[in-house]
């Protein structure tokens, strides 16, 4: 019984894929024990794409004119409500401080969260985008370099919006300081990704737009995971 | 082994307290004592690095000790005021979720066991949400009892436990300290620790 308590953890300092596998495991397995919330988070997209062809008028140029940009918008939007669940739920019950306390680094466990998050956010207005295009009249090269561009960059907007959930953690108001934090941020995403679909339009490619959106991507997972857990950080202490 | 020296803690531009110094051995229990608002928890919770102090130092085993070190994760294991788990997962879940993140590979028979021992086996398939406050601190204790950690952090661990849940509590700490591990507890109740394990640390607040 000696050893036991003499014993260090087992856990090797460093061991980033299995903390990563434990936040991304669990996570996941928290979103669909609360499918209802998932639900209500596509069907608020869903929505917000439907409403706008109601809204301006059924002419096919116009439409086609205007669906890259509000799917793009309403993708933008979904993912900001789904944000301040990231952290919250955590931060409130207490397991955020035992997730700064693991002896897993706390980079793994955030990048860990935040991949959950875009499989149970971002993944699924991936997957209903070629769908809701259909409302536009987009035809099927529009609607795969659309898919493409949302496959590349929704990505981004977990990982910057991350950022933001963690800064704003335990604040009043936290939910509307959160969205003007991370708009501005995603205003670049926004511009490549609805242009990646207008230049392809154009019949310019779609090539630049998409590497530049690549190019963001890569910057955003070296160095979003690791502002997040500076932040989530100070927000325990 | 557990050292501090001249440790202070300020809220905004008041001093909590200052020059808090002490040396907890193996098989020894730092119980802090004082009244609401002395800076109990803001203590553990330096101690365990999850705050930073406004100035002194602490070292385990004679090494110096930076807050969230790495390697010292791995030596604490802190009980707070809330208990960390989640309401969608069943208690049996949590408990097994909350090793892994401690970094342990624990056999679900172990969970079931540790789950039976503090008296949840008929609720360990019953999601988290619907269990009472003393059933989620008792998910607490079995996860102590679970983790070879050699220092134990605990405030207020008595919080919410009746008569049985004490004495449970009673039992892992002596056990633990039977094994030469150290425990530092906020507390106002009685811990039924052997007298000559416990090392008193009174607070008393700078401006009083």
């Amino acid at each position: 019984m000696i050893a036991t308590v003499a014993a260090v953890s087992p856990v090797a300092n460093g061991a980033v894929w299995p903390g990563m596998r434990w936040a991304v495991a669990r996570d996941v397995k928290l979103a669909l024990r609360s499918r209802a919330e998932l639900g209500v988070q596509l069907l608020f997209y869903v929505i917000v794409v439907s409403l706008f062809p109601l809204a301006t008028s059924p002419e096919r140029n116009l439409l086609g004119a205007m669906g890259p940009g509000v799917l793009w918008v309403a993708a933008l939007l979904a993912s900001l409500i789904s944000l301040p669940r990231l952290f919250a739920g955590d931060h409130a019950d207490g397991t955020l401080e035992q997730i700064v306390l693991s002896p897993y680094p706390l980079v793994a466990l955030v990048f860990g969260k935040i991949v959950a998050h875009w499989l149970t956010t971002g993944l699924p207005v991936v997957v209903l985008a070629p769908i809701l295009g259909l409302e536009y009249a987009m035809d099927a090269e529009a609607l795969a370099v659309l898919t493409t561009a949302l496959l590349i960059g929704t990505p981004i907007l977990s990982l910057l919006g991350a950022i933001g959930a963690a800064l704003t953690l335990g604040l009043r108001a936290g939910g509307s300081l959160l969205a003007l934090l991370v708009l501005p941020l995603y205003v670049p995403v926004l511009i490549f990704g609805a242009g990646a679909v207008d230049a392809a339009r154009a019949g310019l490619g779609a090539d630049a737009n998409l590497s530049l959106l690549g190019a963001g991507l890569l910057i955003a997972i070296v160095g979003a995971p690791f502002a997040a857990a500076a932040a989530v950080r100070i927000a325990v202490d | 082994m557990l050292e501090a020296q001249k440790l202070a803690a300020r809220r905004g531009y008041t001093e909590l307290f200052t020059g808090i110094g002490f040396r907890v051995n193996p098989g020894e229990a730092l119980v802090v004592t004082g009244a609401n608002g002395t800076g109990k928890t803001t203590l553990l919770r330096i101690l365990a690095g999850l705050s930073t102090p406004a100035s002194g130092e602490m070292s385990w085993n004679g090494a110096k000790v930076a807050p969230l070190d790495p390697v010292f994760r791995g030596v604490l294991a802190h009980s707070g005021h809330l208990p960390g788990l989640k309401d969608e997962l069943t208690a049996e879940e949590n408990l097994a979720s909350l090793l892994a993140l401690d970094g342990e590979t624990v056999t679900s028979d172990a969970v079931r066991k540790a789950l039976h021992d503090v008296a949840l086996a008929r609720q360990r398939s019953l999601p988290a949400r619907v269990l009472s406050q003393g059933q989620r601190r008792r998910v607490g204790l079995a996860r102590l009892a679970l983790l070879p950690r050699p220092l134990w952090i605990l405030d207020e661990p008595t919080t919410a436990l009746d008569a049985e849940g004490t004495e449970l509590l009673a039992r892992l700490l002596a056990r633990h300290l039977a094994n030469r591990g150290v425990v530092v507890a906020a507390t106002h109740a009685p811990l039924r620790i052997d007298a000559d394990r416990v090392r008193p640390l009174v607070l008393v607040g700078s401006l009083g």
